[in-house]
């Protein structure tokens, strides 16, 4: 068993970061919550009532951001961000599209290929997805890999404007996220 | 839960959308890595040419194995192709992404499958009257051939997107592929030779084709279903 006993709650407008050592189980719980595990037992709830994984309602509104980036090598930074974001449902624009790209600071690659991307920039289309699939809730699993200050500062804009926006926020983490105090509760594991 | 849940009709998250999506998305990756496509349809003619070498290249005798030939290579190439089918999105996240998406994942999953049937069936389907030649079929038989592959073809791509997603992950998981796909492949087989058969006996390749016709039917119903059950199992 890697947790048991767990349990809390997070409100609309609030962010939760989850904190601790490597191997407690905060990926685990993430992808609990994301519904691609099943839990040995215990309930989810969204929004008051229980849910199954790959329950619809709660597909619709999730966003779920992995370890992995999704990205495919072949496919431009372009691509792969109009690709990620219209298979979460929305249908962007090209200049949404520009306008996240840029404000990633990937103006200038997006026509490049991702397998010619660093690390931190392939990781910035992630926070290009972000910012244009406003959901409900965001499940980020460590979203602050490989980004550099500017990246942190843009990442943390993101989900302070998810948050003003009515929007909840979970974040498994190791860095420290520049979040406003009051709008972030802490669950530590392990 | 959210007030505006529609049912499956009135939500904006079609099957339509779903096919088109992933339809475009492998046609468009299938077309970056043209020389992997290139190489498989290499492999498919290169086992048919091996055939007429291997044995004796008399008319009567090439003309009756010509069918199997055909069917036999389009078997081992689609085997050759299958392991690719999903393991690069498992690899990179992209199957927790489709997982996840709002939209139906049978749906798809099933525009995978068809682009990949698009992208490694339909060319086999293509050249075969062109290597049957090499058999000295005449044109009825390889009207039927061509026409029992083109109804048969998908079936090895939908049963074989199956045994794909049963695979994910497992270490070896290509040899297991074939050792859990070809039994399912046999009935496939035999009709679909047994069409081109049936026309050289101067029968009706009429039956073997409706049960053709009526496992495509059969795979296009149960096959994105399982294979998404597969994946979410994969993905756990």
């Amino acid at each position: 068993m890697l947790f048991a006993g767990l349990g809390f709650s997070v409100a609309a407008g609030k962010a939760l970061v989850i904190t601790g050592p490597n191997g407690t189980g905060k990926t685990t719980l993430l992808r609990i919550l994301a519904g691609l595990t099943l839990p040995a037992g215990g309930t989810i709830r969204w929004r008051g009532e229980a849910v199954v994984p790959y329950a619809a309602g709660l597909r619709e509104e999730t966003l779920y951001a992995g370890h992995f980036a999704a990205l495919k090598d072949e496919l431009t930074a372009e691509e792969n961000l109009r690709s990620l974001v219209s298979l979460s449902g929305a249908e962007p624009s090209d200049a949404d599209l520009r306008a996240a790209l840029a404000a990633a600071a990937l103006a200038e690659k997006r026509l490049l290929p991702a397998r010619v991307l660093s690390q931190g920039q392939r990781r910035r289309i992630g926070l290009a997805r972000l910012a244009l699939l406003a959901r409900p809730l965001w499940l980020l699993d460590e979203p602050a890999t490989a980004l550099d200050t500017t990246g942190l500062g843009l990442l943390a804009e993101l989900i302070a404007r998810q948050l003003d926006s009515g929007g909840a926020v979970i974040a498994a983490t190791h860095q420290p996220l520049d979040l406003p105090t009051d709008a972030v509760d802490r669950l530590v594991m392990g | 839960m959210s007030a505006t849940a529609t049912t499956a009709t009135e939500s904006p998250y079609g099957a339509f959308g779903a096919l088109r999506w992933a339809v475009a998305r492998d046609l468009k990756l299938a077309l970056r890595s043209r020389a992997e496509l290139g190489v498989q349809l290499l492999f498919y003619v290169i086992v048919v040419t091996l055939f007429p070498l291997a044995s004796s290249p008399e008319k009567t005798l090439l003309a009756t194995m010509g069918p199997g030939v055909l069917w036999v290579a389009a078997l081992l190439a689609s085997l050759l192709s299958l392991p690719r089918l999903f393991a690069s999105d498992f690899a990179d996240g992209t199957l927790e992404q489709i997982a996840l998406s709002p939209y139906p994942m049978p749906a798809l999953v099933f525009g995978k499958i068809l682009a990949h049937w698009l992208t490694t069936g339909l060319p086999i389907v293509v050249l075969a009257p062109l290597l049957g030649l090499q058999y000295g079929l005449d044109v009825p038989a390889l009207t039927v051939v061509t026409l029992s592959l083109l109804i048969g073809t998908p079936i090895l791509s939908l049963l074989g997107a199956i045994g794909a997603s049963l695979t994910l992950g497992v270490r070896g998981g290509g040899s297991l592929l074939a050792l859990l796909i070809l039994p399912l492949y046999v009935p496939v087989l035999i009709f679909g030779a047994g069409a081109a058969d049936a026309v050289r006996a101067g029968l009706s390749a009429s039956a073997n084709l409706s049960l053709l016709g009526a496992g495509l039917l059969l795979a296009f119903v149960g096959a994105p279903f399982a294979t998404a059950a597969g994946i979410r199992i994969a993905l756990d």
